[in-house]
């Protein structure tokens, strides 16, 4: 692992007290943390930020690290490294700093010489599609299990995954058994997986409703009649009705999410024009301007 | 890496087909009652029927995303459970918000 400038990671000096740690720390994580930020790394700069503070606050451990940092810069001035092996002594004296700090951490949790795996989470997206049809989804999980001497390495596992049909975006999924291995026999957590739609070009979803915003044409909204249109399901005839202004909304029962109670797909009409009027069309529009018993404004008071 | 088939694994959607006990939930959280129960008091998760008696409790699935939430929040930002409890409130109308809001073209 390289060598990982803590402070900077804090936006702190080396000068920094112990107060201004815990205060940055602070602000850092309620920033980051993955239960409250929506920024997609957040994750990762949270994890960094909890390592950075797992070291400096602690005084002692906080002079270790400083001491290693001295040392470092130390062995880089007196002792140019021989060919382009530079970085790996540096690096390997900071991994056995971190094992050191992994090892004492594992040593004051082996009270119990049994313990349950701890349960696992995951972000999954899918398509609206899949949620209409169901899905497999292949999942590289990375677990943290424990060697014999204590120090934690990681694991990569490759799940299969069923996405049943009529999820919805935010659930969960919930797959027992596939989390954390346990220790000294203890059985193994569960694995969560949090179901996120991608967004789609076509439709917007609320919860297990469907929405579709339908461009029609103005002798459709005027006179009505039958389009088809897609849905996440496949293509279907829908009828609409004659003098349907823009904006109005058309529903689709139980086309939504098929959920046990499935949602609806309601369908908004949008009136478009072409570019460009041919001249036939202008004279034909002139003709309908001529009749003159429909206001829209009025009550508008002017 | 190894390229044998894998057989596809099947879960549950939490927040439809899972109740929880207390029992479940204080394994599943792997947390004591007393913990849980201060939860319920906080208002954090609610029984289905509160008129049973606290060993026929059922909790819905979601109960153990909420739960999780609040044990995180505790541990890596020092809250107490009243904050901790307004701030899953916050989340979830946040959460609400967000979605309900049209992509701005």
């Amino acid at each position: 692992m390289e060598y990982k400038d803590y402070y900077k990671v804090l936006g702190l000096s080396k000068e920094a007290t112990q107060d201004d740690i815990k205060r940055v720390y602070r602000k850092l994580a309620r920033k980051y943390h993955p239960d409250i930020s929506k920024e997609s790394n957040a994750e990762e700069q949270f994890k960094e930020v909890g390592e950075a503070y797992e070291v400096l606050k602690d005084p002692e451990k906080r002079a270790a690290y400083d001491q290693l940092g001295e040392d470092l810069k130390a062995q880089r001035h007196s002792r140019p490294p021989p060919g382009g092996n530079a970085g790996a002594g540096r690096s390997a004296d900071f991994d056995d700093f971190l094992a050191d700090l992994f090892a004492q951490r594992a040593r004051a949790g082996s009270r119990a010489y049994q313990a349950n795996g701890e349960d696992s989470y995951a972000k999954v997206s899918i398509d609206l599609e899949d949620a209409y049809h169901g899905a497999t989804r292949c999942l590289t999980m990375r677990t943290t299990e424990r060697g014999a001497d204590g120090r934690p390495f990681l694991q990569e596992r490759t799940l299969n995954i069923k996405i049943p049909k009529g999820v919805k975006q935010g659930q969960h999924i919930r797959l027992q058994g596939q989390g954390n291995p346990g220790v000294g026999g203890g059985s193994a957590g569960d694995l969560y997986l949090e179901i996120a739609f991608n967004p789609h070009s076509l439709y917007r979803v609320e919860e297990l409703d469907v929405y579709l915003e339908l461009p029609i044409t103005p002798w459709e909204a005027a006179l009505g009649g039958s389009v088809k249109i897609p849905t996440p399901d496949g293509s279907v005839d829908m009828k609409i009705p004659a003098s349907s202004s823009s904006g109005r909304k058309l529903r689709l029962k139980g086309r939504g999410i098929p959920a046990q109670s499935p949602g609806n797909f309601y369908v908004t009409l949008k009136v478009v024009l072409p570019d460009t009027l041919s001249d036939k069309a202008k004279a034909l529009y002139s003709e309908l301007a001529q009749e003159r018993t429909f206001n829209p404004r009025a009550g508008m008071g002017v | 890496m190894k390229t044998s088939k894998l057989e596809a694994l099947a879960g549950i959607i939490l927040e439809e087909d899972a109740l929880f006990s207390l029992e479940d939930l204080c394994r599943t959280c792997a947390l004591p009652a007393e913990e849980l129960l201060q939860m319920v008091d906080e208002g954090i998760i609610e029984p289905l029927d509160y008129q049973q008696t606290t060993t026929q409790w059922q909790f819905a699935g979601e109960s153990v995303v909420r739960v999780r939430t609040v044990i995180h929040l505790q541990q890596d930002l020092g809250v107490n459970l009243a904050g901790a409890a307004l701030a899953v409130e916050l989340l979830d109308e946040i959460k609400a918000l967000r979605h309900n809001l049209k992509p701005i073209q």
